[in-house]
């Protein structure tokens, strides 16, 4: 088994975080083997960010993505991007107020955003992301991810992040009808 | 008050973090240094961490008052290191020279980037191996190593300190900006399970005859006394006798330049590290380093898949280069392959000490190479009869 995951938005939506999260709950909370790597330098300047996982159930060789099997995205700039770049029948998993997928997309979709401003911080968007990921994609076990949430933000913030993880996970179980 | 300060368990570590939490772990507490991509998050993390376990973190105004800082810590006791990539390891290379002529142990961490010069700096590269072998003036010896991966950059940020005090040389990680700013699951072992190669030390009794240069053992490395200590001590790049005074005689060079060869050359069993697979059948071997042995090892394994006897070797030690190693296998394989992220640099060490085709596999950097350049070269030298099949 091998998946590459790609998670992308602009900067500030916490998608560097949210990668060292899921990173952390594959190799440290689970019995898999992960690899993180990120792009450094221009490229990673100012529009489409990403952060990019390696799975497997074997020491991981090569540690980049190359044709991503799961996608996720947080903005329109990164959907046009990073889309063509990932495997035609990837799972692609989209912010759906703030992407809009080509017509001939499948795509899983979660207001992600609006839900974290409803829980009253923007800002854990990223981690509402996760709770979603972690329900539909099936790759990574609940707990793995909730353990990775706790040994990575600050003590004062678990709280609002697992109830942002929460209310990402059960969304998913929300609208299973639809999926 | 120094403390430990070993972060003891499983980390998701990126490489850099990782040979940062590897000094702190091998017990380093000085670093000196300038920042620089791709290796800044090393003096970064040391900067936050030194104030935890007492460590003294300075950055020098450029690379070669770093270098000249950690030889003083040195010399005072401390494992002491600093971090760098191209173009300040350029400017380190006079001082490390100081550093084999003085035999002060000390680690340079260079976190390879595309060069020459500023080059590509976000960028890997593997350009700088034939530096760190001769890229100070005149014939000397030294150790530098190769990790694949945050893991190693963590271990071998150990070994480094511990080849660097035992042998009273500098020793270099050759690390490239993949391995430096990946991240992957970092097991730090309990303290008592760290190794630790203890400086040879004086004789206290022996204080008043102390000849600070003298190598009285077999494995040719005089013992060190630490600045402070009382003893007579003289420190100078110039050629100096026993006592460390200078002494322009060419018997004197002779065999001082040639001890300070021979007491790597002599011990590179005990530092010499290199990993191999599926070698028992092995007709082809690829010889690979640094992040590209990653690639070059899923290219071996998917070759294997297509039935080509071909094996894998790591040089987890560039230098001293694993000759050992190499006479063992030369004779037994047809051809060699040298994957690496330059035009050719480890290759020629390897052809000097093969009798065997070797074919190169280089891209001058920019970007990891990808598995399937290996595999086609590995492709082309089966199908072109380099390698009978038993």
């Amino acid at each position: 088994m091998r998946k590459e995951i790609r998670l992308a938005g602009f900067g500030g939506q916490g998608i560097g975080l949210a990668g060292l999260i899921l990173g952390k709950a594959f190799s440290l909370y689970d019995d898999l083997e992960a690899v993180m790597t990120q792009a450094y330098g221009p490229e990673a300047r100012g529009g489409a960010s990403s952060t990019n996982l390696v799975v497997a159930d074997r020491p991981i060789d090569y540690p980049f993505v190359q044709e991503a099997d799961i996608l996720v995205t947080l903005s329109q700039e990164a959907y046009t991007r990073f889309r063509p770049e990932a495997k035609p029948d990837a799972l692609v998993i989209i912010d759906e107020d703030l992407v809009q997928p080509s017509s001939q997309d499948t795509c899983l979709g979660i207001p992600a955003t609006k839900l974290a401003e409803d829980l009253g911080r923007r800002i854990v968007a990223n981690v509402v992301m996760l709770g979603f990921f972690t329900a539909t994609a099936g790759v990574i076990k609940r707990e793995a991810v909730e353990k990775a949430i706790e040994s990575s933000v600050r003590s004062s913030v678990v709280e609002l992040n697992m109830k942002a993880f929460n209310t990402g996970f059960e969304y998913a179980h929300q609208t299973e009808g639809d999926l | 008050m120094t403390s430990t300060g070993v972060l003891v368990g499983k980390h998701f570590y990126q490489g850099d973090e990782a040979c940062a939490e590897g000094a702190i772990a091998a017990g380093c507490r000085f670093f000196g240094g300038y920042p620089i991509t791709p290796s800044t998050e090393i003096a970064e993390r040391l900067a936050r961490r030194f104030p935890e376990v007492g460590g003294v973190f300075i950055q020098m105004e450029d690379e070669m008052g770093s270098m000249a800082a950690i030889l003083g810590a040195s010399a005072a006791g401390a494992r002491a290191m600093t971090a760098t990539s191209g173009p300040g390891f350029s400017l380190m290379m006079e001082n490390i020279g100081l550093a084999v002529m003085m035999e002060l142990p000390c680690v340079v961490v260079n976190v390879q980037r595309g060069s020459p010069s500023t080059g590509l700096p976000t960028l890997p590269g593997q350009s700088d191996v034939m530096q760190a072998r001769w890229g100070t003036h005149g014939d000397f010896a030294l150790a530098a190593f190769s990790p694949w991966s945050p893991q190693e950059m963590f271990d071998l940020t150990v070994h480094a300190f511990n080849v660097a005090d035992r042998y009273r040389v500098p020793v270099l990680l050759m690390a490239d900006e993949v391995v430096g700013h990946m991240v992957e699951r970092v097991v730090v072992p309990p303290e008592d399970q760290i190794p630790k190669w203890e400086r040879k030390r004086p004789d206290p009794k022996r204080k008043d005859s102390f000849k600070p240069f003298l190598a009285e053992d077999p494995d040719l490395v005089p013992p060190l006394a630490h600045a402070g200590e009382g003893y007579r001590v003289h420190f100078t790049g110039l050629t100096h006798d026993e006592q460390g005074y200078p002494e322009m005689d060419a018997e004197i060079h002779h065999r001082l330049v040639t001890r300070l060869v021979e007491k790597i050359s002599h011990n590179a069993e005990k530092i010499v590290r290199t990993e191999d697979h599926f070698m028992e059948d092995a007709r082809i071997v690829v010889i690979a380093y640094g992040s590209t042995a990653r690639s070059a090892r899923r290219a071996v394994k998917d070759a294997r898949r297509e039935g080509v006897p071909v094996g894998f070797l790591r040089l987890v030690s560039l230098w001293p280069f694993p000759i050992k190693q190499f006479r063992e296998i030369a004779d037994q394989v047809d051809a060699f392959i040298v994957a690496e992220m330059n035009l050719g640099q480890m290759a020629l060490e390897v052809e000097r000490h093969v009798r065997r085709p070797v074919t190169g596999v280089y891209h001058a950097g920019g970007a990891m190479m990808p598995p399937d350049r290996i595999l086609e070269a590995i492709r082309e030298v089966a199908n072109r009869g380099d390698t009978h099949r038993r």
